[in-house]
């Protein structure tokens, strides 16, 4: 049982977001993390590898040279190996193109399970593991709280509103997870030792027998604008009041919007 | 001598700061106000195999460089000193074994105090013998193939909590305390051993500090480390090594204490501007920070010297722990002058980190002993004394 975790290097949460001139994040003195959500897919592939359900975890990401860091941390927390898929073609590529490429590559590995996080920190889309299912023809089963393998089928449990369901497939599949996974672990220093020694192998465009023309320029899709967000109002505190009284003016508040 | 940090020394940073900021500094203000040895955290440390830094790999640890241990006790000691005795301590009282131990003591002992099965402790100090080692009193009796121990030993850090001891007691008193006394491994479930009483202190307050009685303690005589009579030497081979982990923990806490420093005053309102926006503010700043990376690197060049086994290391590790130890106190009180009332109060940390610093002036080696070696060394040098 063969699993392959796909992630994403992004900016520090935190970090002050700049684009460059042609409208692509600027990643050039921006510290660089695994996208957080993605974490929770490598918990779960590390928690299948533990308990024996599954056998190879192999770590997936395109991006910059630089986002072998980002699967060198993955392999400091487990599993056995990573492709980085890097080409000078991919810098801009939107969610279409990363889906072409990811699955490019999937199909080349032929994991069981295609484990991804439910949005990158950055982007946050959520539309590659749906696109790299369709592209693949394998079934999608996404937003699981954990995800669960045997006889030859992939089960997550996905909370609802009322409570959970339990959806199956047979495999292969795309799965993705979410935060409810459990908290992912820290690489042990013995971790991040042995990771120095685990293979990382570098993939460009030609290893996956497509090109830069077969990608229409790495996007369909094409970027206009990019700014911050706009500041919210301040926030309106409610404070050294009764608690009838501070219950009227949350009621006068609500009712001035047409929220209640 | 290269002792400037790696990319593999800023990694092992990176990490341990994120485990620090996220599981250690929460604990930090619980742990000093209940007095309560950090299972919790041995438990996390273990698992992340910072505890078996100083082994072999053959025996279970990840044997890294001087420079590298001194940085994981620094950053432990940037969110709770306490916390960061723990890697030290493992060393310190693994130390004697690692120096002059057998290898079947090495072989049965190393593998369970690496993956943190085992917690050792470093009982040398008596009541009446601190910086006078030579004083001690503890016995040490032949009998058979077995030693009979009596006596008692005081300001033992982890000495309640320990699987296994390293004791030095006299096994000839007519030859006193530099060339009668002997070092011993001693496991703490021996009948006659008890740890009868921990002392309320100061700072480092989740750290047990305890009193060892020994009543007829009898250990199997393979537990003797190296040979009757070595104990001293021991001893003072131990503390000119264990003493940079004290400079690294004082770093630590310094490092701490001007953080927590920076972000209040860049926060802080009062006349009407930010508090940081204040001279007589950024430069005490300045001064916390160019002082406490003086002692960093100071530190770190005496570690680079341990490695390399330099016949001056003494020396060195005595500058850095004497350096660093004052430059926390130093800090850590001018960062409770920075806070002002806030800084006084337990809702802040700096005046945990103003307790904490006191103690690395005092243990393993106050800071007047470290400038006798300091000095000893440097007249020696100039041919006028002999060294000690």
């Amino acid at each position: 049982m063969k699993i392959v975790v796909c992630i994403k290097q992004v900016p520090a949460t935190g970090a002050d977001k700049r684009y460059t001139d042609d409208l692509t994040l600027d990643r050039t003195g921006v510290e660089a993390i695994i996208n957080p959500l993605d974490e929770y897919a490598i918990e779960q592939a590390l928690r299948l590898a533990d308990d024996g359900s599954a056998d190879a975890v192999t770590f997936l990401s395109m991006g910059p040279e630089q986002a072998s860091e980002a699967l060198r941390r993955a392999l400091a927390m487990g599993g056995d190996d990573a492709i980085l898929v890097t080409d000078a073609a991919l810098a801009g590529a939107d969610e279409w193109a990363t889906a072409k490429v990811l699955a490019a590559a999937l199909d080349k590995l032929a994991p069981d399970v295609a484990l991804m996080g439910m949005a990158s920190d950055d982007a946050r889309g959520s539309l590659v593991p749906g696109a790299v299912a369709a592209m693949r023809d394998v079934p999608l089963l996404s937003y699981g709280s954990e995800l669960k393998l045997a006889d030859g089928t992939a089960s997550v449990r996905r909370l609802s509103a009322t409570g959970f369901d339990w959806l199956s497939a047979p495999l292969p599949v795309v799965a993705t997870v979410t935060d409810q996974v459990g908290e992912p672990r820290y690489a042990s220093l013995k971790g991040i030792m042995a990771a120095k020694r685990k293979p990382l192998d570098t993939w460009s465009l030609s290893d996956l027998g497509t090109s830069a023309g077969d990608l229409h320029g790495a996007a369909l899709t094409k970027v206009t604008d990019a700014r911050a967000p706009e500041e919210k109002a301040p926030t309106e505190r409610i404070e050294n009041l009764s608690a009838a009284e501070s219950a009227t003016k949350i009621a006068d508040w609500l009712a001035a919007r047409k929220l209640i | 001598m290269p002792y400037l940090p790696t990319a593999d020394h800023d990694e092992l940073r990176a990490v341990v700061r994120e485990l620090a900021d996220e599981r250690v500094a929460p604990r930090a203000a619980e742990i000093d106000e209940k007095g309560e040895f950090p299972w919790d955290l041995k438990e996390l440390l273990a698992q992340q195999d910072l505890l078996g830094t100083c082994f072999e790999e053959r025996h279970g640890g990840t044997s890294l460089d001087t420079i590298a241990q001194c940085i994981l006790v620094e950053e432990l000691a940037r969110a709770d000193a306490t916390t960061s005795l723990l890697p030290i301590v493992q060393k310190l009282g693994a130390l004697p074994i690692l120096l002059a131990g057998s290898d079947e003591q090495k072989d049965r002992y190393l593998p369970r105090l690496a993956s943190g099965e085992w917690l050792i402790a470093f009982a040398l100090t008596e009541a009446a013998a601190g910086s006078d080692v030579a004083a001690n009193r503890m016995r040490a009796t032949a009998d058979g193939d077995h030693y009979l121990l009596n006596g008692s030993k005081r300001f033992i850090t982890h000495g309640s909590v320990a699987n296994v001891l390293t004791v030095f007691a006299l096994t000839d008193q007519k030859a006193g305390g530099r060339k009668g006394m002997s070092a011993f491994i001693v496991e703490t479930d021996t009948p006659g051993f008890a740890a009868p009483r921990v002392e309320h202190k100061m700072g480092i307050r989740g750290s047990p500090t305890a009193e060892l009685t020994f009543d007829d303690v009898r250990i199997p005589a393979a537990n003797l480390i190296g040979d009757e009579g070595d104990g001293f030497k021991i001893a003072m081979e131990t503390l000119d090594r264990s003493r940079l982990s004290i400079a690294a923990q004082a770093v630590g806490i310094a490092q701490g204490a001007l953080d927590a420093s920076v972000s209040y005053a860049a926060e802080r309102q009062q006349f009407g501007q930010r508090v940081s926006e204040f001279q007589g503010i950024q430069w005490m700043l300045a001064d916390m920070a160019s002082h406490t990376e003086a002692a960093r690197q100071l530190t770190y060049a005496a570690a680079a010297r341990v490695d390399a086994l330099a016949p001056d290391l003494p020396y060195w590790t005595s500058s850095a722990k004497l350096v660093a130890g004052d430059t926390a106190m130093k800090v850590t009180t001018d960062a409770v002058q920075v806070l002002g009332g806030y800084g006084y109060i337990t809702e802040y940390p700096v005046e945990r980190m103003m307790r904490d610093a006191k103690i690395t002036q005092l243990y393993e080696g106050t800071q007047q002993i470290q400038r006798l070696i300091v000095a000893r060394q440097l007249l020696e040098r100039a041919g006028v004394a002999k060294g000690g």
